[in-house]
């Protein structure tokens, strides 16, 4: 299926990414995936995009997408893995589609599903993955600049704890999930106070 | 007995192409596929006879279910793939304002989409992860219609492709007519076909509407050998001279080359949809040697009346004990036989019956006859207008619905190619 990679992840090794998948369906950690070197890492313009950091380089995100929507807030899902024998952790998120975007969890708060700001980012376990999906964890994303339509590609770039940055490419698709907490209304305006929780209290 | 965790094994071993492919994904990838397939209770209580004598024993087959048909390739699946049990062909109508690019987008959702579900993998943003797990030979074969070949393709590689002319025996209706784009969606298991069905139109609702569903079905799969001629429900064996892929015409006979469309359609083919409505009622009222008579074939076995097995030659030049031909002149095989070997093609019909409270009967039944060509106006149409100027099978059928596609090429198996891409995208 759909693996988007950052052109620096794709190149470190298929090995890497086959011992990846066993390891999870074993739930063994990954021993075998060291992260690269940051040897050479001289900026190379074009083509690559990430950073040369090893973190960056031992995450990947399978089957990404977007949904789709008009303006307002939407978000992004996804599969974060972590092919590498260290945490890693992602602490940030941004595209050319918004002005800003977030890190969230769902939780539960007076009998509703609420989501709010995740406390410290989303970590994954060394050979881990991090499930990204409608009614969890999710890149939220605030304020379209645009509309985001059925069957295009979106840039997402996660900031990584060591500062390195990696690009996914995200499918959008028209989806009626993902709806409960934030999107009351495709149309409405981005005043989400009331469904939106502010508070950032302990995660879960 | 044998464990589940043998069974796996012996499945991966027969080589079912995609089985082994979810074992390595990893269970994001999967959705539930994983959970599913491993407390599958796949140990089938079944017999098995052993020198003519039935022990009853307890024997695991392959699972069925787990069977797919490879997606990408030169040509999409659902055309030269043995028929599945189960068809939902899908009519389509793009909006208004989809354009080529829009289109595009259309495109590059549905081929994520059924890439994913023929590998027995849950879609993006699927609701109902567990109902993917089944491929059951899952096929998703996607075509366009006259009116987005003629306009929404960038006019150096528009297809000439022209509604089937008038035929004599048509009664047709417009709610089963031409559809912009048409997606035949086959698999074996009823379940994996609505599955499938209710993710693509979803992801097609932002760019289409529904014109018509056409839902079909064959034997269930294991039923009869794989082999075995279909019968239709007026009780023939139908598709006995059908060409299928083992013939060496086949290929020649179906998949469009480079120079007969220009390279973005090479390996993509035509499709004629005729929906063929059975008079069943009046059927009723011939008997055996009178229905055999009009096709000319016998309803036991499916063999010419000039004798024989199924599959060998029939004598169109013998008479009987008065000298009147054997095979009436009229009879379905003689207006249906050409000696010009271009006017063949690929039939892959399925059975269809659906309430129709405006007959006696209740229903109403036929074939939603499925024709696959390189070119229908030359291997098609003369054909078609044979039989529609005579055979004797006309006094019970009649042609509700008909429509033309292109079915696009094939898709290659890297993430930037999608159904179209190098026909309709603008630029690459």
């Amino acid at each position: 299926m759909r693996i988007t990679l950052s052109p620096r992840a794709r190149a470190t090794s298929a090995l890497a990414t086959a011992a990846l998948g066993l390891a999870v369906l074993t739930g063994c950690g990954s021993d075998d995936a060291p992260a690269p070197s940051t040897a050479g890492s001289e900026e190379s313009s074009s083509t690559d995009t990430s950073s040369r950091a090893p973190e960056s380089a031992a995450l990947s995100v399978t089957d990404p997408y977007v949904k789709a929507a008009e303006s307002g807030m939407t978000a992004a899902f996804g599969t974060l893995v972590n092919s590498s024998d260290a945490p890693i952790t992602i602490v940030g998120a941004s595209s050319d589609i918004t002005t800003s975007m977030e890190l969230h969890e769902t939780v539960a708060a007076d009998g509703t599903m609420k989501m709010r700001q995740k406390e410290g980012g989303f970590t994954i376990d060394p050979g881990g993955e991090h499930l990204l999906e409608p009614g969890g964890d999710h890149l939220m994303i605030m304020d379209l600049t645009r509309a985001v339509e059925p069957g295009e590609s979106v840039i997402i770039k996660l900031t990584l704890d060591d500062g390195s940055t990696m690009e996914i490419d995200a499918l959008v698709k028209e989806f009626d999930g993902a709806d409960e907490e934030y999107m009351g209304d495709m149309g409405d305006s981005h005043d989400m106070d009331g469904e939106h929780s502010g508070d950032h209290g302990s995660s879960s | 007995m044998t464990s589940a965790r043998d069974h796996r094994a012996d499945v991966a071993g027969v080589g079912a192409p995609g089985r082994p492919r979810p074992l390595q994904t990893g269970a994001a990838a999967l959705g539930g596929a994983g959970l599913g397939w491993s407390s599958a209770p796949l140990a089938a209580a079944a017999t098995e006879t052993i020198a003519g004598r039935t022990t009853g024993a307890t024997v695991l087959s392959p699972s069925a279910g787990q069977s797919t048909v490879p997606f990408h390739g030169a040509h999409q699946a659902g055309v030269a793939t043995p028929p599945q049990a189960h068809l939902s062909l899908l009519g389509l109508d793009l909006l208004p304002e989809v354009d080529g690019p829009a289109l595009a987008r259309l495109l590059r959702v549905l081929s994520d989409d059924i890439a994913r579900l023929t590998a027995g993998q849950r879609a993006l943003a699927d609701t109902e992860p567990e109902l993917a797990t089944v491929p059951a030979r899952l096929t998703v074969t996607v075509g366009i219609g006259p009116r987005v070949a003629t306009t929404l393709i960038p006019t150096a590689r528009r297809l000439d492709l022209t509604a089937l002319p008038h035929f004599a025996t048509d009664r047709l209706l417009p709610r089963w007519g031409q559809s912009d784009l048409v997606v035949q969606i086959c698999a074996d298991d009823a379940v994996t076909v609505a599955h499938a069905r209710r993710m693509l139109l979803k992801d097609s609702r932002a760019f289409s509407r529904t014109r018509w569903v056409q839902d079909g079905f064959r034997r269930a799969h294991g039923s009869v050998p794989g082999t075995e001629t279909m019968r239709n429900l007026m009780g023939q064996v139908d598709g006995t001279v059908n060409p299928t892929e083992a013939d060496p015409a086949f290929a020649g006979l179906v998949w469009a080359e480079a120079d007969d469309h220009g390279a973005a359609f090479a390996g993509g083919t035509f499709m004629a949809v005729r929906r063929v409505r059975m008079d069943l009622d009046t059927w009723d009222r011939v008997d055996r040697p009178g229905r055999e008579f009009a096709v000319g074939r016998r309803l036991a076995d499916g063999a010419p009346l000039t004798g024989g097995a199924e599959f060998d030659e029939p004598d169109f030049d013998a008479t009987d004990d008065v000298g009147f031909p054997v095979i009436d002149p009229a009879a379905h095989i003689r207006r249906a036989r050409t000696d010009d070997p271009r006017q063949r093609f690929h039939r892959r019909g399925y059975n269809y019956t659906q309430p129709d409270p405006d007959r006696p009967t209740g229903e109403d039944s036929g074939l939603i006859f499925i024709a696959f060509a390189r070119d229908l106006p030359t291997q098609f149409v003369p054909i078609q207008e044979r039989l529609a100027q005579n055979d004797r099978l006309n006094q019970w059928i009649s042609t509700i619905g008909s429509a033309v596609y292109a079915v696009l090429p094939g898709v290659r198996d890297d993430s930037e190619d999608y159904l179209g891409r190098a026909l309709i995208a603008a630029r690459d």
